[in-house]
């Protein structure tokens, strides 16, 4: 195991709401699962992937990179990080909360990813302060935000005490079922509708258990890794890949210290 | 709306069955997101041209030609184990058409940390009746299915709901993807003060409101295409730095100003 004791956060700054200030760091809430595929040379080096430009026929570092926008065939409009944190400058700082909604108004195909934010600064009261406020009223702040690139739409939840984002979808990203052509609704069947009720109750439950949403398909080329790797057939050691850094952290016990431990 | 007589239906990116008890209902799946992200291409910054990937071999430095790439678990940082394409096939999901109910549950039984990717299920073959029998009993019941189904060669779990008079499948992740708040524990502090927990209360519920998705747009998008277009024919940019934020003097002060300029608004 590396050792990786701490994560960084993928986008640090404040939740606003009034005039109150929340600082926060924000961490991923999911991670990669299963077997790391990596690709390897043939005498089992791991590979690395390298940027090359096609006109120099050479290999391009890093640094020697730029963002471009394709204006027209072939022709880019390069443009800059500064440039684009120039163009919302407090949106890439803050998540201003100005409405807050019911967080059960907000229909399940606009969630897109959620992270956590766990409180930055030297106090974490504002931050306990706003966790329990929404959690008992179960309300969630709806805002945008800019990260890296690009605009998020956010709706900031809390449970158990802690604060969570989870990115939205557009409402012009979400189709309705007429931009996809679907017939409008017709009469039902009372009597066959009465026999699809009957088979739903039947196979109905209170709850939704973490088991049945496992990766059987994952797990099975897990153990067939497991089982080559004991019986020590076809196992090579070299480098460890760049994506082992990340890859192999455990997010739980990490966020946990992130989180509980802050201030 | 539109005054067009006939309808374009989109095309549906799957097939399937949804299966449970004696039911059976074969569906068309559509996606119901469309990609509106400003997407940017990797330049070489000498030349400005579009930069390509390539697999590269970091003893020798050179690019490695596809058929001599291996794939390889990483079963610790460093130790790999070869795996063949008989076994990597094997691995796969068997192909089918069956979209599995395992079971149906409350609607707050599936938490939003859940949800991935939302699909709308359209009725396939001539005959729509029986679609809309199965629409208005899961209207009745109030519940939402938990499906599996294996699509191009990938297990999926989904929840199976209505969603404006139609159905609609969410793909699920995997449990091993998610780290859950229940999970995690709270930041810890003193207890708050019922004072502050008053204002907050009232300075939150003084914000509350319906949730209008249109209200929100994408105006970044709007200003890095417009950016764009002013770069393009020359404009010199100006560049705002973003300013640093004045320090809160207290919690207490800053939730009384608050929830006076609230007030204030409300009464204006």
């Amino acid at each position: 195991m590396p050792e990786e004791t701490s994560l960084r956060p993928i986008w640090s700054g404040t939740i606003t709401f009034g005039l109150v200030n929340v600082p926060v760091n924000l961490f991923p809430a999911v991670q990669s699962h299963g077997v790391h595929l990596r690709t390897l040379d043939e005498d089992g080096t791991p590979l690395r992937r390298r940027y090359y430009c096609p006109a120099d026929e050479a290999q391009v570092e890093g640094e020697e990179i730029v963002r471009g926008y394709e204006i027209e065939k072939d022709q880019f409009i390069v443009i800059e990080d500064e440039e684009l944190e120039a163009l919302e400058p407090e949106k890439s700082r803050d998540i201003d909360l100005r409405r807050f909604v019911d967080a059960d108004q907000i229909r399940p195909y606009f969630f897109e990813r959620p992270y956590f934010l766990a409180p930055a600064g030297k106090s974490n009261k504002a931050y306990r302060l706003l966790a329990r406020v929404m959690q008992d009223e179960q309300k969630a702040g709806v805002a945008t935000f800019v990260m890296r690139d690009k605009e998020y739409l956010v709706a900031i939840l809390s449970e158990n005490g802690i604060l969570r984002a989870e990115t939205l979808r557009f409402a012009d990203e979400v189709r309705k079922p007429e931009d996809i052509g679907l017939p409008e609704r017709q009469s039902a069947n009372a009597k066959q509708v009465a026999g699809i009720e009957k088979a739903i109750k039947k196979v109905s439950q209170k709850s939704l258990s973490r088991e049945e949403l496992r990766d059987e398909a994952a797990e099975k080329l897990m153990k067939l890794v497991e089982a080559k790797f004991k019986k020590k057939k076809d196992v090579i050691r070299a480098e460890p890949t760049a994506e082992a850094d990340e890859e192999f952290v455990d997010l739980m016990a990490l966020l946990k210290k992130s989180i509980s431990q802050a201030a | 709306m539109s005054t067009t007589t006939t309808q374009v239906r989109a095309r549906a990116i799957w097939k399937g069955v949804i299966q449970f008890e004696n039911v059976e209902l074969p569906v068309k799946l559509y996606s119901a997101v469309q990609d509106r992200t400003v997407h940017f291409r990797l330049l070489h910054k000498k030349d400005r041209q579009p930069v390509k990937q390539m697999m590269v071999n970091p003893d020798t430095g050179e690019e490695v030609p596809k058929e001599r790439i291996r794939k390889g678990a990483e079963v610790e940082p460093g130790v790999f184990v070869l795996l063949n394409d008989e076994e990597l096939n094997e691995a796969e999901p068997e192909s089918s058409r069956t979209i599995t109910i395992e079971r149906f549950v409350p609607p707050e039984a599936i938490s939003h940390q859940w949800f991935d990717r939302p699909y709308y299920l359209g009725p396939d073959g001539d005959d729509d009746q029986d679609y809309w029998n199965f629409v208005e009993a899961l209207e009745k019941q109030g519940r939402e299915g938990v499906a599996r189904w294996v699509m191009r060669n990938k297990n999926y779990a989904g929840a199976l709901r209505l969603e404006q008079g139609h159905l609609m499948l969410i793909a699920l992740r995997f449990s091993e993807e998610v780290v859950l708040a229940e999970d995690l524990e709270a930041p810890q502090g003193r207890e708050l003060e019922k004072s502050e927990l008053t204002m907050a209360r009232q300075l939150i519920g003084a914000m509350v409101d319906k949730f209008e998705p249109e209200e929100f747009r994408d105006e970044f998008r709007d200003k890095v295409l417009k950016m764009v277009q002013d770069k393009a024919k020359g404009k010199k940019l100006k560049l705002v730095k973003p300013k640093k934020k004045a320090s809160q003097e207290s919690l207490a002060g800053a939730l009384e100003a608050s929830l006076a300029a609230v007030r204030k608004r409300s009464h204006a």
